[in-house]
Order: C-alpha cells, then structure tokens, then sequence
C-alpha cells in the first residue's frame, strides 16, 4: 500500500500533466506568434513612428490620470466598504465588482447612455458647464477608470478587512486623531496591498479597448490609446502592430516581474 | 504632570449572543486591581471600555474628576484625548515601525517635536534595556522584549490610568517569571491607578492588591488575594483561584516556610519560591498517615465550608491550608471546627516557582 501511495505522489498522472501542457500553451502559443513575427530590425524606427508616440503618450496620461483618480475615490470608497457597516453593503460591493464581469463595450455603452452628450448627466452638465466628455481624453481617462478601478478597490478593501483593528486602537489610545491613525498605521500596514492594487490597476488601464472605443472613439492624438492603434494598425500596417503588441507584452511583463506574488496574497 | 486621582467606573457593555458585561471598578491611584477571570469572562471589553474603543451602553467612567463616559448625560470621551496608557494583549506594537517610532508613537501623536520625542524615547529605551534594538522592528523581538517596549510605549505619555490585558501571557515559563518582576517594578512606580486583566491567579496575587473575579460579564466577588483564596465565594472562584500559595525558600528540595519545612519534587530550584498545593492534593487523616508521604503534621480544623458535592477545610498552625475532600470523607473523619486532624502531601504535589 504505502509503496504504491509513493509511487503515485512521486510520479503525477500523465494525463493531468499533458493536459497542464495544452493549458499553458494557450499562454505561450500566441506570445512565440508575436515573437516570431517581428520585424526586429525595423523595431526602432516603427516604435518612434508619430502615431505609436502619440498612442503611447496617450495611453501613459489616460492611465496614470485613471489611477490617480481611483486612488482619490477608490481607496475612501474601499474603506467605507471594509470598515463602514450599512444596509445594502453587499449589494454595493457587488456593483464595484460588475465592471469586472461584464463587457468593457457594455460598460462604454453605458457610460455614453449616462455621460453622453445627450445623457442622464451628460446633458445638463454641458448645458451647464459646456464639457463634452465622449470623444475626448477626458472620456477616455473615465471609461478606462471605469473598468480598472475595481481592482484597486477589492484589493485595498481585502487588506483593510485583514487588517487587525486593534492596531487603529492603539494608535487611538496613544493619542492619535483619526488622519493621524490613517497615515500613520492604516496605510502603512497596507501599503504592499495599496501599491499592488494601484499596480494592477495600471496596467488593467493601460490595457483598457472595449470602453474607451465606445465611449471616447477612437481619434489619433485624442483618444486613440496603445490598444486602440493595434486594432487600426492591425488593418493597414501589421509591422506597426506587431511593434506595439509587443511594447505592450513587455510593459505588462515589467508590471508582473515587479509585484511578484503581493497580490495574490492581498486578496 | 499625571494627577493622582482614582478611577470611578460601572461598565455596561451589551455585546451579540446575548452577552453583556456589567462590572463596577474602583480604583485608587497606586492602587493595582486584578480583573481575574477565564477567557470569554468580558476582560477584554473591559479593556476596549476603559479605553474608549468600545462605547458604553449604560453606567459611566470618571477618572479623577474627569467624566469620561456617561451614556445618560451624552457624555463620550474618545480614546485619544483619554490618556490612558494600554498595554494590549500580545502586545500589538506597529509591525512598521523601529522599536524607538514605536515608544515616541504617543508624543508625536501629540505634536511633541521629533527630535524631543525621540530623546525622550531614547530615555526609555535606555531604561527599559533595550539599547541594542531601538532601530528593530517588532517582528524580530522577543516576547519578553516585545513586552517591555509595549510597556515603555503605554507609559512614555504620563497617562492616568495604565491598563494591561493580559501581558504575560504571550510569554514562555522561562521568561514569565523575570517579566513578572520587572513588571511589579514598573507598577509600583506608576502613580496613578492600575488595572490588571489576567486569567491568571498566581499573576493576579502577586501583582495585585486587590482582585475582582469576573465571569459571565459580571464580578463575582472583590477582595485581596487572602480573601479570594481562603474564603472563595462560589465554587467556581474556588477551583479558579482556591490554591493554597506558600511564600518560601527554597534549597535541596525543601522549601523553608518559617513553620513547617516542605518536601518539594523539585530538588534545584533554590532562593525565593511561591509554593502551590492544589486543596484536593492535601488529605486528611484521623491518625498519623503510614506510607510515602514526607510532608505531614498533626494540627486543628479552623473552618469547613460547603460546596455542593464538595467540602473545603482550612487547617490551623503551623501552616494554614486549605484542603478539599467530599462529604463522605467529611463524615468518616468525623470533622468538625477545632478537631483534630492529620495533614499530608506528597511532595511530587507541590508546585513550585520562582517568585
């Protein structure tokens, strides 16, 4: 018996492993496709094209503005979720989760129906103030803010959950008022969660297609992203795109290589 | 400077399941009193009251002439304008912070400048003996360095009240006993009042100068740590605080009462001892007890009380204990106050402690 239990552990079922292989060539497959496909020579100058700069610096400014402004709404919001106990919570978390279920393009949709310039909102508040969000960077720092910053706030929000509250106690018994707790020990504590979750939703942004598409278009120099002048480029020049897949394949390689494991173990 | 002024308090505190605590203290300044009480007891929520983390649902808190929690007249002072210094069970130093950031925590909270904080702070580390580890963080101290920097940080701010939840219990034997002293040091110089929460009897004696033993959320009796033991108001508080303690000297496996000389198992332990005897390691006997025992003496019956299906006996001179035997045994010996009894225990039964 103990013989053959040994066997077993030392040596896993064939079939498992062929099938783990097939698993991790749906990753590997369509990397080496890339790999195999780029012009390495013409690399330099396809990536200093106009197009790519402005894509590029686009896609830094609308995902960098989309993580700072989670940062400011998300993380009060994954407080008051993780330490504020009110009817209806579930239901609001749930709501912070959607956008990671549904399609980016029905998020877009949505925010065009609500922000628009004949939407819910969007109507009285160009009426008001003149701003017409679709169709400019604005819009596309908030469809991609739409879809990325569920990330930061579950990942703050489950930090801040496990986070023993008796260390905010102590602080308070030793004198501290609450901001003073909040810098002094909350966010400290959390810190590796709070840099991995503005980590991941950086890169969810910078990544961001379906919403911003929909919502902010897709104009050159406006709101034409990184993903957004792959799929163009795709159409007329496959070596620009094959360029930029891979500049976005080794900014989101960076990203992972730098969080190592922090973010599986905030959650 | 900290006023010498006691403490006033009725906690009423209803938590869920149907669990309130409901517990009077008082406390004068340089006075210790003991919460002695099993886990669950409401110890904690004691704590957490005191401290303002937890609000009052009914009685009130007036330290000096300080109210500090009055549900009825609206009254709630919250934890950071109490100063009430709270050494927390297993301590909970910020895991971010040096030993030194630790300690000045309380004066930078309250606006003292950085380097002042700091050189007070490095006063206390220097006090403490903490010198080599003022820039280590809390995860690389040891339980018994942990405590003496929660201590230094509870105390750096002068508060008026001082409050320990249980602050020997994360430590091992080996080092309780050490930490046990150096926190009667620093207790009795403290001037203000000083509220022990421990499950602990022996902690509780030797620390304490009076003792309220809760359970259930409520005190169930209050008193010095003679009156616990010896005249124990239920049975509960007499299985949980009900042993015989013996202050003595020990040498070579015997431990030097002043009266009587005990034979004690352990023959290496030396200097001074608390000697425990359990009261149903003690029997009694009509006549001079044959066999093993070596530790036996002919004395009186000074008082016998009874707990349901249990009897306790204090014996008389030349050392006082307290025995528990049924009441079958009760009857064969025919005792009665002022009667004679034989008196054994074996050696092996003695628990003995550096003190």
């Amino acid at each position: 018996m103990t013989g053959l239990r040994k066997r077993r552990v030392s040596r896993p079922p064939l079939v498992l492993v062929a099938l783990a292989v097939l698993g991790l060539a749906v990753f590997v497959v369509p990397l080496l496709g890339l790999l195999a496909r780029t012009p390495w020579r013409d690399l330099p100058a396809l990536l200093t094209g106009e197009i790519v700069a402005d894509a590029l610096r686009l896609s830094m400014v609308s995902s960098l503005a989309a993580t700072a402004l989670s940062a400011v709404v998300g993380v009060p919001l994954a407080w008051v979720l993780a330490r504020v106990e009110f009817p209806g919570r579930s239901i609001v978390r749930g709501l912070v989760l959607l956008p990671l279920v549904i399609p980016p393009v029905v998020g877009g949709a949505a925010l065009l129906f609500a922000l628009g310039r004949r939407g819910l909102i969007g109507e009285p508040l160009n009426q008001a103030t003149g701003l017409v969000l679709p169709f400019s960077t604005w819009g596309v720092v908030l469809a991609v803010t739409f879809v990325a910053m569920p990330f930061l706030v579950i990942t703050v929000e489950g930090a801040l959950r496990n986070l023993d509250s008796r260390y905010e106690g102590a602080a308070a018994t030793l004198g501290a008022k609450r901001w003073t707790v909040l810098r002094r020990v909350t966010f400290p504590m959390i810190a590796p969660s709070l840099v991995a979750g503005l980590v991941l939703t950086w890169a969810r942004a910078l990544g961001e297609f379906g919403a911003t598409i929909t919502f902010a278009g897709n104009l050159p120099g406006r709101t034409q992203t990184l993903p957004l002048a792959v799929f163009v480029a795709l159409e007329s020049d496959r070596d620009t795109a094959v360029a930029l897949s891979l500049l976005m394949v080794a900014i989101s390689l960076a990203v992972l290589v730098a969080l190592r494991g922090r973010w599986w173990r905030s959650l | 400077m900290t006023s010498r002024s006691g403490l006033d308090a009725h906690l009423v505190i209803s938590r869920g399941g149907g669990f309130t605590l409901d517990a009077a203290l008082k406390i004068e300044a340089g006075d210790t009193v003991a919460l002695l009480g099993p886990n669950g007891a409401g110890k904690s929520t004691a704590v957490g009251g005191l401290a303002g983390l937890i609000p009052l649902d009914d009685g009130r808190i007036a330290l000096g002439d300080r109210a500090l929690d009055d549900p009825a007249r609206g009254v709630f002072v919250s934890p950071e304008d109490r100063r009430i210094g709270v050494v927390f069970q297993d301590y909970v130093l910020f895991p971010h912070l040096t030993v030194m950031d630790n300690i000045a925590f309380g004066l930078r909270s309250r606006n003292v400048r950085r380097r002042d904080a700091h050189r007070r702070a490095a006063e206390w580390v220097e006090r403490l003996g903490l010198g080599d580890l003022a820039g280590r963080k809390p995860p690389a101290l040891s339980g018994g360095q942990a405590q003496r920097v929660a201590l230094a940080r509870a105390l750096i701010g002068e508060p008026e009240l001082l409050l320990l939840d249980e602050p020997l219990a994360a430590l091992d034997a080996s080092t309780r006993v050490e930490l046990r002293r150096t926190l009667a040091d620093h207790l009795g110089q403290f001037p203000g009042p000083r509220l022990l929460i421990t499950h602990e009897p022996t902690e509780a004696f030797l620390l304490a100068d009076q003792i309220h033993v809760i359970e259930g959320g409520a005190i169930m009796q209050m008193g010095t740590a003679e009156d616990i033991r010896l005249r124990p108001r239920s049975r509960y508080i007499a299985d949980l605080a009900g042993s015989n303690l013996i202050v003595g000297t020990a040498s070579r496996g015997t431990v030097g009462t002043g009266t009587v000389d005990l034979q004690v198992g352990d023959t290496y332990i030396a200097g001074p001892v608390l000697a425990t005897i359990h009261p149903r390691a003690i029997s009694l006997h009509l006549h001079r007890p044959e066999g093993s025992p070596r530790n036996t003496w002919e004395t009186t019956v000074a008082r016998i009380e009874h707990y349901g299906d249990r009897v306790r006996v204090q014996t008389g001179a030349p050392l006082p204990l307290t025995a528990e035997i049924t009441p079958n045994a009760e009857r064969a010996l025919q005792l009665r106050e002022r009667s004679a009894v034989w008196v054994s225990i074996k050696a092996t039964e003695i628990g003995v402690e550096a003190a």
